[in-house]
């Protein structure tokens, strides 16, 4: 029987008096695309910021490719890694940010090669011909030695994609990735994580584009203060809702 | 498609008119007024009592140019020591360990909260307190023989220089978006390489318009160090006219040069503020 790639376990996080993540458990399968929909504060990006641990947990556990991410248990206690094994677990995950966060003074193929050349002690040669082919699947193979400035917020986000993937992640994480682009920017970015979609890529999708979601998602997941308040098939959640809430929230965003 | 509609009539055509230039009386009469101020203070000076043809000597003589050598090294090698501690202590002082942090804030309370010129005397009597120094055991000198004019004037200005440039290296942190952390920790970085790779490059673009103020800065502070027998420039100029007496064409001298150094450093900074400058907007195009 095969494991999920990804299991959160009654997790719960708040910054202050904010509760943003109350018990939420969920497993993601190797391959499934996975969308989170849900109003601002749900928690649904705070959930994958916990997964590559750019936040910590307050209580629960999550475990990837079935290690237990940031603790350690020992004596009955749990310790948390060094900043070391955390680094090397986020290695399992990539990232995509609404605001792209490009290094600016780095040209697009330095900013994917950063990561496997200074991480990962690769040599720059090979990691340079991947990095070349990683921007032409992308579609920027003629972008290479532009500054992000240069670049469209589209093309940066495309890049950004091409960057987390260099790191040969075995899942994707998207936090609103067409959020800050112009509308008609969107599709290139979608176009490009649909591909990503086919090719069997495990991701977890924060969206508002509830046709990428309709048209790629395995599963939708719809969050609301923190907690998971209804999930299943693309068209179930969002063709035919069963929860008051949620139908509230898909006719507030249609 | 319609026609555009009529557009209404009295608003004559103005495209073949020119703007008429302003006659700018104010301006031609300041101008004048302050040629003329200029003119009288210079008849002033070259009236009074300077043998300028003192000044046209002593400008290359060899003590005043070994003196801006050692001027020159001296605030080279000190602000070198200076953006060493200045990046140390903005780390420490960024750091999450509480430890650090206020070791950090402890230092920059001490050197900036005392005279330059304090720190150096102290440096430069330092063996007043400690009759010799050195590793128990190993290794040990008489500390007047170690704390030479050179070391102290380092230490001293150096130390000092430490204090006010960490905090323009963790303003320089600060302007960091954190999407940039976060973006290096996402691909797996440490804090430490995540700051050396990402954080501190971004931050010099920012931070080298006040770091050449303080290298200008630090050029003429080490006129202070003319106190605990550095040569340097100040202090040589002052040798000589303790011997000859002319006292205000050596300084004159010396102000000569502190000015040509400081004018030829203006249009290195702006050199090296493009080279940080890769990725921004204003060069790519």
């Amino acid at each position: 029987m095969t494991k999920p790639l990804v299991a959160i376990r009654s997790v719960s996080k708040s910054f202050g008096e904010f509760q943003a993540l109350r018990g939420v458990s969920l497993d993601v399968w190797p391959g499934e695309v996975m969308c989170l929909i849900g109003a601002s504060g749900s928690g649904k990006t705070t959930l994958l910021r916990c997964i590559n641990q750019l936040a910590m947990i307050d209580a629960g556990g999550i475990w990837l490719d079935g290690e237990l991410l940031g603790v350690r248990e020992h004596g009955g206690k749990l310790h948390r890694l060094s900043e070391r094994e955390i680094g090397r677990q986020r290695l399992k995950t990539g990232m995509v940010f609404q605001r792209f966060n490009l290094f600016p003074h780095k040209t697009a193929l330095e900013n994917i090669t950063e990561g496997p050349t200074q991480v990962q002690g690769r040599k720059l040669d090979e990691v340079r011909a991947e990095a070349l082919e990683l921007l032409r699947r992308v579609g920027l193979a003629a972008k290479a030695d532009s500054y992000p400035a240069q670049l469209s917020g589209g093309q940066q986000q495309r890049v950004a994609i091409a960057r987390a993937l260099a790191m040969k992640p075995m899942l994707m994480l998207f936090d609103e990735p067409t959020s800050a682009l112009d509308p008609e920017l969107v599709g290139e970015v979608l176009a490009v994580m649909k591909e990503l979609a086919r090719s069997g890529m495990t991701m977890m999708v924060v969206t508002h584009e509830l046709g990428f979601a309709r048209e790629v998602a395995d599963r939708v997941v719809y969050m609301d203060q923190g907690a998971i308040v209804e999930q299943g098939r693309a068209s179930d959640v969002l063709g035919a809702p069963r929860e008051e809430r949620t139908k509230a929230f898909l006719s507030a965003v249609i | 498609m319609k026609p555009a509609p009529a557009l209404a009539e009295g608003f004559p055509d103005l495209s073949g008119m020119r703007i008429a230039r302003e006659p700018h009386w104010f301006r031609w009469i300041s101008a004048a007024l302050i040629v003329l101020v200029l003119a009288a203070i210079v008849r002033a000076f070259a009236n009074g009592q300077i043998e300028w043809s003192y000044v046209s000597r002593f400008l290359t003589v060899k003590v005043i140019l070994e003196g801006i050598v050692n001027t020159m090294v001296m605030a080279v090698l000190a602000m070198m020591l200076g953006i060493f501690l200045g990046i140390v202590v903005a780390i420490m002082r960024l750091s999450p360990n509480p430890v650090l942090k206020s070791v950090a804030a402890g230092y920059t309370w001490l050197f900036r909260g005392t005279p330059l010129i304090l720190q150096l005397l102290l440096w430069f009597n330092l063996a007043l307190v400690f009759p010799t120094i050195g590793i128990p055991g190993l290794w040990s000198a008489r500390a007047v023989d170690v704390m030479t004019p050179f070391l102290a004037a380092l230490l001293g200005l150096g130390i000092n220089q430490g204090a006010y440039t960490s905090e323009v290296m963790r303003a320089g942190m600060l302007s960091v978006d954190i999407g940039q952390y976060e973006a290096a920790q996402a691909i797996g970085m440490g804090r430490l390489r995540a700051l050396r790779r990402i954080v501190l490059p971004q931050a010099m673009r920012v931070v080298i318009p006040p770091l050449g103020n303080e290298f200008i800065g630090m050029v003429k502070a080490t006129s202070l160090a003319s106190v605990i027998q550095y040569p340097e420039l100040l202090h040589n100029a002052e040798n000589i006219y303790y011997a000859n007496s002319r006292v205000i064409e050596l300084l004159i001298v010396a102000g000569l040069w502190y000015l040509l150094v400081v004018s030829i450093l203006t249009p290195l900074q702006m050199l090296l503020e493009r080279r940080f400058a890769r990725g921004t907007l204003r060069l790519a195009r």
